[in-house]
């Protein structure tokens, strides 16, 4: 393959981020003899300028704050967020959408349930979506990559071909196809579309970072010194890699927290709606889009919210752990 | 060069090879298999046995595969089942794809001639208020789920105040139709008044559809030029004493540009996925349209033409994104 081949650009992308993990290892050391005390580690150096970066407190506090919202929402919530309290003020043609009255500040949806309660206890399911398919993706990706690389020969090369191919597919439009695939949605179907997308992004990224290290310095060293093999790939190797798939991982909650809600949007989400997340909230609304637009904007404002918050913590982890960002 | 363009074509072979694999294999995965996925969950046993027969599942795999494939090249998927029941899938796709491409060109269009110039001042003034305020719109851009933007503005702009249509591609006004593209019709046969109506209803879905790349864009074009201004031939150019102008255009922009037309490329391949959104927001009549209502109801026939085209379109988009490329480097040709 030639390195300019049609389906070679975003993996290009990807493998220039896998690649900082070995160079930032080296750089690490270098910089550590000229101006930072030898032996900081790449964690510590990057810590000392994130924790005085205010795009990275700012996105870290909208994170923090929405896991904690998540844990603790039930408590906060005045209501039961399944219980249509209202049903008896929804008229289908005069007033479909109860507004607010007192002990419901922000009113009801069209069924009667609270719609304060639902969007606290909400953030619950959104961070179920988001987390669950992140680990999808990085367990996929394991998955993935060790039958392949166990046969090694023509399934490696196969499986590398098959995930290229994936690559060239929209990944918004891989997650519907794959959304299409359950006869009946269910929350886990959605996550396992939104995180399958994932798949191939994080398999190229470990395995670009693992190869940039197989002939670094620390690698060789770590080898000189009669270090197993194993504990090379452990103990020194994938530490490494993990930064790019930190950096990966924020980015690719927030990716799915709204590819999450274009599924409902398009009909794919899951239909039971007892336990609500904001992506599905937001997909139903807009059969009152016009009457009741806050139906959609309330959800629809914290998914934008919580989607920068954990854009701008990994854009800003990205950027602290980008060898070139020290200069 | 030649030779450069057609060992191009070649792999393209083995990638839609690949991706027929996959679609075959999709198609088979799909509830109930692909007879219930075609005639529907009431279907008698005896229409299911002749549509069994019919497209030999009865057969070993490896056959079927060869008959899928021939059906492929031959343009046959099959009849539409929901989106517009009984019309050939096929013929579905080339009536509605000139309302995408005509979409999706206007997308683009503001995307890139928005994108460009702000990152390169941007660039210029890093760090700065107007570069700051750029970068949050940016990330902003991002986060905003297409289809709620697309659901703002049609409400602010097009409900709440008349300033733009709510639906549709254009006005009634009894248009002639030469190539579908409705602008360019309009011109070609001097019916401007035809041109203006499409134009309108363009301009919202196409600023909703254009606010991803815009976004990714301005800040590959960005994070490009501050590498470019660093580089040591820039600061020769300086020391040299060329003009602004000529440093701008020779040694900065034009080793800027590189990562952002492989980028114009990669976000002109993922429009489609976004066209699905913004097009069922404006009831587009293009292919975003028909996927929508293809997913929402299961229409597996269109889906299989929409996705195999969709996978083809990034493909070939790619293809001119690595000749472009030819053109601008000389390295890459020789490599």
């Amino acid at each position: 393959m030639s390195p300019t081949n049609p389906m070679n650009r975003r993996k290009e992308r990807i493998d220039s981020l896998a690649e900082t993990s070995g160079t930032t290892a080296t750089l690490v050391r270098e910089a550590g003899s000229v101006d930072e005390k030898p032996g900081v580690s790449l964690i510590a150096s990057a810590w000392k300028r994130l924790r005085r970066n205010p795009v990275f407190l700012l996105g870290a506090g909208i994170s923090l704050l929405f896991v904690v919202l998540a844990l603790v929402s039930p408590l906060l919530a005045p209501h039961d967020p399944a219980v249509g309290y209202l049903l008896d003020k929804v008229r289908p043609q005069s007033n479909p959408v109860p507004g607010p009255e007192p002990g419901f500040p922000l009113g009801a949806d069209d069924i009667g349930r609270d719609l304060l309660s639902r969007l606290l206890v909400g953030s619950q399911q959104t961070l179920v979506v988001g987390v669950v398919a992140t680990l999808f993706g990085l367990a996929g990706e394991d998955a993935e990559e060790h039958p392949a690389g166990a046969f090694g020969g023509w399934v490696d090369a196969l499986v590398m071909r098959i995930v290229d191919v994936l690559l060239s597919i929209p990944s918004l439009l891989l997650a519907f196809s794959i959304a299409a695939l359950a006869t009946r949605a269910t929350q886990l179907t959605v996550i396992i579309a939104v995180a399958a997308v994932q798949v191939p992004i994080f398999a190229r990224l470990l395995r670009g970072s693992l190869l940039s290290q197989r002939h670094s310095d620390h690698v060789l060293a770590a080898r000189a010194l009669g270090v197993t093999e194993s504990a090379v790939v452990f103990r020194h190797m994938l530490p490494n890699s993990l930064g790019p798939v930190i950096v990966q991982s924020t980015l690719v909650l927030a990716t799915s927290i709204i590819d999450a809600a274009a599924l409902s949007f398009l009909g794919l989400g899951n239909p039971n709606d007892r336990r609500p997340e904001w992506g599905q909230m937001l997909g139903r609304a807009q059969q009152y889009i016009y009457d009741s637009p806050h139906l959609a904007v309330y959800p629809a404002l914290c998914i934008i919210v919580v989607a920068l918050g954990f854009t701008l913590m990994g854009e800003s982890l990205r950027e602290a752990l980008d060898p070139k960002s020290r200069r | 060069m030649a030779r450069f363009i057609i060992r191009r074509l070649l792999q393209m072979v083995g990638v839609v090879f690949i991706l027929s694999l996959l679609l075959f294999f999709w198609l088979r995965s799909l509830p109930g298999g692909t007879v219930s996925a075609i005639l529907g969950e009431r279907a008698t046993p005896e229409t299911r046995a002749a549509l069994t027969k019919a497209l030999g599942l009865d057969q070993p795999i490896w056959v079927q595969y060869g008959k899928f494939l021939g059906r492929a090249v031959q343009g046959d998927f099959g009849a539409s089942t929901k989106v517009l029941p009984g019309a050939d899938a096929l013929d579905l796709f080339l009536s509605r794809f000139p309302a995408t491409i005509e979409l999706s060109f206007f997308a683009l269009l503001i995307a890139v001639v928005l994108a460009i110039p702000l990152g390169y001042v941007s660039a210029r003034r890093a760090n700065g208020p107007l570069d700051s305020g750029l970068v949050i719109v940016s990330l902003v851009g991002v986060a905003v789920p297409v289809f709620f933007l697309a659901f703002l503005l049609k409400y602010q702009l097009a409900v709440e105040h008349n300033v733009f249509p709510v639906s549709g591609r254009q006005d009634n006004l009894g248009c002639t139709r030469v190539t579908n593209f409705f602008v360019l019709d309009g011109l070609l046969t001097r019916e401007l008044d035809c041109s203006v109506s499409a134009l309108k209803h363009l301009v919202l879905p196409s600023v909703a559809l254009a606010t991803i790349p815009f976004a990714v864009i301005y800040r590959i074009t960005r994070a490009s030029v501050i590498e470019v201004l660093g580089e040591d031939y820039v600061r020769t150019a300086e020391s040299k004493g060329l003009t602004a102008r000529v440093i701008r255009g020779r040694h900065v922009l034009r080793n800027a540009l590189l990562p952002v037309v492989t980028t114009i490329g990669l976000q002109t391949g993922g429009l489609l996925a976004g066209a699905v959104l913004t097009e069922k927001v404006f009831n587009w009549g293009g292919i975003g349209n028909a996927l929508a209502d293809a997913f929402q109801y299961r229409d597996y026939s269109v889906l299989q033409v929409l996705i195999l085209a969709a996978a083809m379109i990034y493909v070939v988009i790619n293809l001119l994104v690595d000749i472009s490329y030819a053109v601008i480097d000389p390295r890459v040709r020789t490599r």
